[in-house]
């Protein structure tokens, strides 16, 4: 059993929906996937995932390990295009275009497709390079300072390190340096931004502010995280997505098993496996 | 009772006696093998030393050889050329050694990419009298000798060494960082440039660094390429130089005493050279590492 699903016996708190109930049918999908199979060398990953994610709401992808959540996350800024072995079958769209069409530049891609990785991956850079960097990079030089100043307020920041801008980003603590990470990510302004279970090695309390920060910057980008914390899911995501592992004589892939409103993924599954899993009676 | 005590004792049992002694015996052959290792090194510098002491003047820095049947003279000749010879060889080496590196570790397939690095430990096994040959058959015959023929066959030397130990610092640059970076959609390029190489920089600077001091001692490559030359100071690399190596063996077939005083002393100068670049490679890849430890 997961060690993260040990502790699963108080009931889980679910984000109280703040605006409006929450529908999807007016918001425009801004990924679509259509029966996505993604595979290293003969071994499948994870097969047929078609669902959509929405405009401006958080989208969690949960699921036991090895059921390819983050599989399935890189696939879609093309990051596995970085594994020689990896293979896409199927469609991802975004904004109706998919991704792996010929002529698709996986750079065009990535840079309207942020990511923010697991383990804090600063650059060896000082605060403000870390920032300017992917800004000088994109050509979006114009008020260097402001847009700096802006990303690392909205990433919740500035004021911890406003004063030492030109020390190096690896002074910072852990969770620090993960709002560095997802401040370097939203500067050059990005349409969507994955992140990859972002809080997994931090301590609670650097958890909770990432967690508060996924509260702001859902009203600017959409996101989509992979979490193996379900609480944690259950706290951000409007929409959640279950994927779990279907053994197969050859081994075993991920599957998406149920994907509904967080609220309802967590009180009433339709799915049997999903309730199992929330419930933290496997994982 | 008394059993008991026998399984639980803790003093040496015959058995246990003869482990441990063998246990010193190799410990102390290592030491002895680690000291001896030092010692060489110590024994070679002391005893240039001790020779070359009194052939360092001012002369020996300043000026060339003494025409025959005087006294005097020096070997600044042979120090300006092997100066020039390295520099132009860097020149050469270092840029076609790290963009080989950075195709091993940036762009090549994995396949091509161990294949590339046997055929540049088979170029850095190469003898560099074959390499000096090859050389003079392609560049010197027909035209003479020159300074920059000579850098070029160094450069052959070091382009292996150069390129093998910076793609071994840029494996070391975790592929985290280049996720980093080529998420923010920057193009592979830019993510080597902006990112891999300046994390990887005080690798590449030793491995550099240690290339050169190879090379200023290199003599075999040298004889085909630049050895007869002009007994003046110059810099101009189309020309003939002289260098530290090649004047080293030459001064020691001269049947003048005070030669072979000043070929001890040109050793000297090699040695010194080659110890506080290497140190000096050291202090920098340490300097770095805690630069980027922050």
């Amino acid at each position: 059993m997961n060690p993260d699903t040990m502790q699963e016996v108080a009931p889980i708190e679910i984000a109280q929906p703040t605006e409006a109930p929450l529908s999807t049918a007016d918001r425009e999908p801004v990924f679509q996937t259509r029966d996505l199979t993604i595979s290293y060398g003969k071994s499948v990953a994870v097969a047929d995932v078609s669902f959509s994610m929405y405009n401006h709401l958080v989208t969690a992808i949960i699921g036991p390990s090895g059921c390819g959540k983050s599989t399935f996350l890189r696939s879609l800024n093309r990051m596995n295009d970085l594994v020689p072995s990896a293979r896409v079958e199927g469609e991802v769209l975004y904004h109706d275009q998919n991704i792996y069409a010929d002529g698709v530049d996986p750079v065009e891609v990535r840079r309207r497709v942020g990511m923010v990785f697991q383990k804090p991956n600063p650059f060896p850079k000082s605060i403000y390079d870390n920032v300017a960097w992917g800004l000088r990079v994109l050509g979006m030089k114009d008020d260097l300072d402001g847009r700096v100043e802006r990303a690392l307020t909205q990433a919740a920041l500035w004021d911890e390190v406003k004063d030492r801008l030109k020390k190096s980003a690896f002074g910072l603590s852990g969770g620090q340096q993960q709002r560095l990470c997802i401040a370097r990510a939203i500067a050059v302004q990005p349409d969507v931004v994955l992140l990859d279970e972002p809080a997994s090695a931090l301590d609670p309390i650097a958890t909770s502010k990432i967690e508060d920060l996924i509260h702001e910057l859902k009203h600017e980008y959409t996101l989509v995280i992979v979490t193996h914390n379900m609480q944690q899911a259950a706290r951000v995501a409007d929409m959640t997505a279950f994927f779990s592992l279907e053994r197969t004589e050859s081994g075993g892939h991920g599957v998406l098993v149920e994907y509904d409103e967080t609220q309802k993924i967590f009180t009433q599954p339709a799915d049997k496996r999903t309730e199992g899993y929330v419930t933290g009676r496997f994982g | 009772m008394a059993a008991d005590a026998g399984r639980y004792s803790l003093t040496l049992s015959p058995r246990t006696r003869r482990r441990k002694l063998v246990n010193l015996l190799m410990q102390a052959l290592a030491t002895l093998a680690a000291l001896s290792a030092v010692a060489v090194l110590v024994l070679v510098i002391v005893s240039v030393a001790q020779r070359a002491f009194g052939a360092l003047t001012w002369d020996f820095f300043t000026k060339t050889a003494a025409t025959f049947g005087e006294s005097g003279g020096g070997v600044a000749n042979a120090l300006v050329g092997t100066i020039v010879l390295v520099v132009v060889a860097a020149v050469m080496a270092i840029p076609v050694g790290i963009l080989v590196a950075l195709y091993i570790s940036e762009f090549a397939p994995p396949r091509i990419a161990t294949a590339t690095k046997l055929v540049l430990d088979v170029l850095n096994g190469l003898p560099s009298i074959i390499i000096g040959i090859f050389v003079f058959g392609l560049l010197v015959l027909g035209s003479g000798q020159a300074a920059w023929k000579g850098s070029f066959a160094l450069a052959i030397i070091m382009l292996p060494l150069i390129a093998r130990a910076t793609q071994e610092v840029l494996a070391l640059v975790p592929s985290t960082l280049r996720e980093g970076a080529l998420g923010l959609g920057a193009s592979r390029w830019r993510t080597v440039v902006g990112v891999v190489l300046p994390t990887s920089i005080g690798g590449i600077l030793t491995g550099t660094v240690l290339a050169v001091a190879r090379a200023a001692g290199e003599t075999a490559p040298l004889l085909f390429t630049t050895s007869i030359a002009a007994n003046v100071v110059t810099w101009d690399p189309r020309q003939p130089v002289l260098s530290i190596p090649v004047d080293i063996f030459a001064l020691s077939e001269s049947p003048d005493p005070a030669d072979h005083a000043r070929a001890w002393a040109l050793g000297f100068v090699l040695i010194a050279f080659v110890l506080v670049i290497s140190l000096g490679a050291r202090l920098l890849l340490v300097r770095h590492q805690k630069k980027l430890e922050g």
